[in-house]
């Protein structure tokens, strides 16, 4: 794992020295709000309904130990024993006091932490596969360059002041566990013909209000010519992006106004420029990152008592068929823990859950944790085993549900519980949809599904692409959801489609069930996934099972 | 023909801890919106606002926003500031179990 250098030391307690004095100007009335927002937006210090919310970087969603039990202490002294991992892999905490951020700030910068440019309109927090590094299928570990865009992105002079918000994502696997065609810039590590790693570059997607799957700009990129290439599409973007209109300032805007391929143009010819400016220092220093990333130590050891335990254990064996993913090294599991326990809140584990999850992961997990970008917590490394001591682990702490990729595994935004923009809750219908398929006890025979629910437009819930999606909206003053279908985030990334009208709070949970009823009576068997089906007979059976009584009236 | 002054009320965030607070009849922020000072009057309620808003070293993001009159005071007509007047529905967290 990547440790701060003397320089990243320096950036970071200078950042917190200083942000130490805002908040005490801020304080005694030397800042006015707008002369401090901008300021605590840049430390990742937000104000939402009920209190202040801190957002911490967890870059590219990888933790150690130490980490985690610093975010587990962060939890118990300056909030409310709890903590809430998100989408972009970031962690924040709902309810901290202003006085109090500083120390926090300080605390992170302890453990090699910080929360520099999770808000603003400037490169955010760079995620990465929570599987990178072990996973089966991965042409190579994509942190180091992850990290390295973070080292270049990280106070860029140029790209301080950007039309909006920025994000990049970046994947080592043909499979996509990182959604990079949603975002600003997506990096899909490929070979080419002569077998050499590189990347291809996607531009131009995103969710919000105009959901857009990202373009390809450029098929295959050397390795080495990462930076300045992003340098470059960033560059233009500054340039052309929209400064007059919020809604119209992303990227995938300027992609979609000015076309792809005058976007590329720009692009490679400001590419042709900065090639020449990075003259290796950037190698140089990927090399050095790279030496930090060097994969565990993996040991051989029998796996007769693994599967003893699982051929004994029939809860154990159903955690393993779910929560288990193929490593790279024989004998080994990448394990995903649930924060998903059926009725609670997705994302969210208490300090003591976080403590737990470090001490596993230091014990059996070769010090590693990862964030998921379904906000669920990785054990990347973890010999088999010692599955059962990891099992037993998670189970004691409330963590063994055996429910990932499941109809329980729900994306949730905050929503209208904590978040200034939300135009509805997000948390109850998660809650709700989990609690109501665990007593029908259906879970596992409707197999893999991924519900996804955003509190509002922004779609931080990612329920665009939700294989079932919903959209919490304010319909004349009453919470209601909108349901979209046959969304995907992955290496087969689709916007998924509006099914009809909304349904109301009480409603939604039913429509659902509906949904999925349809789904189990057309599906051709049980390996048939609701995409698949969806796929296959597109969406009028579904429309069919939301809206009985518009099929009765046509019918008629 | 312009449409009735709907009854407002004063609302903003308490500088230290966000907390929802609402402004009352004597100038001070109250974290019990039925403490809260209707206003009925458009004029006044602008009054009020520009009063609230220069009160920046206190509060954060003021801004006017419709309640009805109830025995016991204020009370919120939109759900988003009927969630504000309690805290989360996940936690037993905020102003629901504050005293």
């Amino acid at each position: 794992m990547y440790t701060y250098t003397d320089f990243d030391e320096k950036f970071v307690r200078e950042r917190v020295a200083q942000f130490r004095t805002q908040v005490e100007r801020r304080i005694d009335g030397a800042l006015t709000e707008d002369e401090f927002k901008p300021l605590r937006l840049m430390n990742g210090l937000y104000l939402q309904l009920h209190a202040y919310m801190l957002r911490v970087a967890i870059p590219y969603g990888t933790l150690n130990s130490r980490q985690m039990r610093q975010l587990a202490y962060l939890a118990e002294r300056f909030d409310k024993g709890y903590g809430h991992f998100t989408t972009r892999q970031n962690i924040q905490y709902n309810w901290p006091k202003l006085k109090d951020v500083p120390d926090m700030l300080e605390a992170l910068a302890d453990v090699g932490m910080h929360a520099i440019q999770t808000s603003g309109n400037t490169i955010r927090n760079v995620t990465a596969d929570h599987f990178a590094g072990a996973a089966a299928d991965e042409i190579e570990d994509p942190r180091p360059v992850a990290e390295l865009l973070r080292q270049w992105s990280t106070d860029h002079p140029e790209f301080q002041f950007l039309p909006r918000k920025f994000k990049i994502a970046v994947t080592g696997s043909s499979t996509d566990r990182a959604v990079t065609k949603a975002h600003d810039i997506g990096l899909r590590m490929v070979r080419n013909t002569a077998g050499e790693p590189g990347f291809e570059v996607i531009v131009g997607g995103g969710l919000g209000r105009t959901p857009m799957i990202g373009k390809v700009i450029r098929d295959f990129l050397p390795k080495a010519d990462l930076l300045p290439y992003c340098e470059a599409i960033v560059g233009v973007y500054n340039l052309l992006g929209r400064r007059d209109n919020k809604y119209k300032a992303r990227i995938k805007i300027t992609v979609s106004e000015n076309g792809l391929e005058k976007i590329r143009d720009l692009v490679e010819t400001r590419f042709a420029d900065l090639r020449r400016e990075f003259n290796g220092f950037d190698q140089e220093l990927l090399k050095t990152i790279e030496t930090q990333f060097s994969p565990p130590v993996f040991f051989e050891a029998s796996v007769d008592g693994y599967e003893a335990y699982r051929a004994a254990n029939p809860a154990f064996r159903s955690w393993t068929d779910t929560n288990l993913n193929a490593h790279r090294a024989a004998d080994y599991a990448i394990v995903s823990v649930s924060t998903k326990k059926h009725g609670a809140t997705p994302g969210d584990a208490s300090a003591e859950q976080m403590r737990v999850l470090a001490d596993l992961a230091e014990r059996y997990g070769h010090d590693e944790l990862r964030i998921s970008h379904e906000q669920n917590v990785i054990l990347p490394h973890v010999h088999k085993s010692d599955l059962p001591a990891v099992y037993e682990g998670l189970r004691n702490a409330d963590l063994g549900t055996a429910n990932i990729g499941l109809v329980s595994d729900i994306i949730a935004c905050p929503g209208m519980d904590y978040c200034a923009l939300a135009t509805a809750r997000s948390i109850p219908i998660a809650q709700e949809i989990a609690e109501r398929f665990d007593t029908l006890k259906l879970e596992h025979e409707i197999g893999a599904l991924k519900i996804k629910i955003s509190g509002c437009i922004n779609a931080c819930g990612h329920h665009h692409v939700g294989h079932i999606g919903i959209l919490g909206l304010d319909r004349a003053g009453v919470e209601n959801y909108q349901i979209t279908l046959g969304g995907d985030g992955a290496e087969t990334a689709t916007v998924g489609e509006r099914a009809g009208p909304g349904f109301s709070a009480e409603d939604i949970v039913p429509a659902i069930e509906r949904l999925i009823a349809t789904y189990l009576n057309i599906r051709t068997d049980a390996d048939e996934a609701f995409l698949q089906t969806y796929r296959r007979v597109g969406l009028a059976p579904f429309k069919a099972a939301l809206y009985p009584e518009k099929e009765a009236q046509n019918a008629a | 023909m312009s449409r009735p002054f709907a009854p407002k009320v004063l609302t903003a965030n308490d500088l230290l801890d966000g907390n929802a607070v609402w402004l009352t009849a004597d100038d001070a922020w109250s974290r019990n919106m039925a403490d809260a000072e209707l206003l009925e009057d458009e004029a006044v309620a602008q009054d009020r606002l520009l009063f609230a808003i220069a009160q920046s070293d206190v509060v954060v993001g003021a801004y006017l926003v419709d309640a009805e009159a109830s025995e016991k005071g204020p009370v919120p007509v939109h759900f988003r500031e009927a969630f504000r007047t309690r805290g989360p529905s996940n936690y037993p967290h905020g102003k629901q179990v504050e005293v």
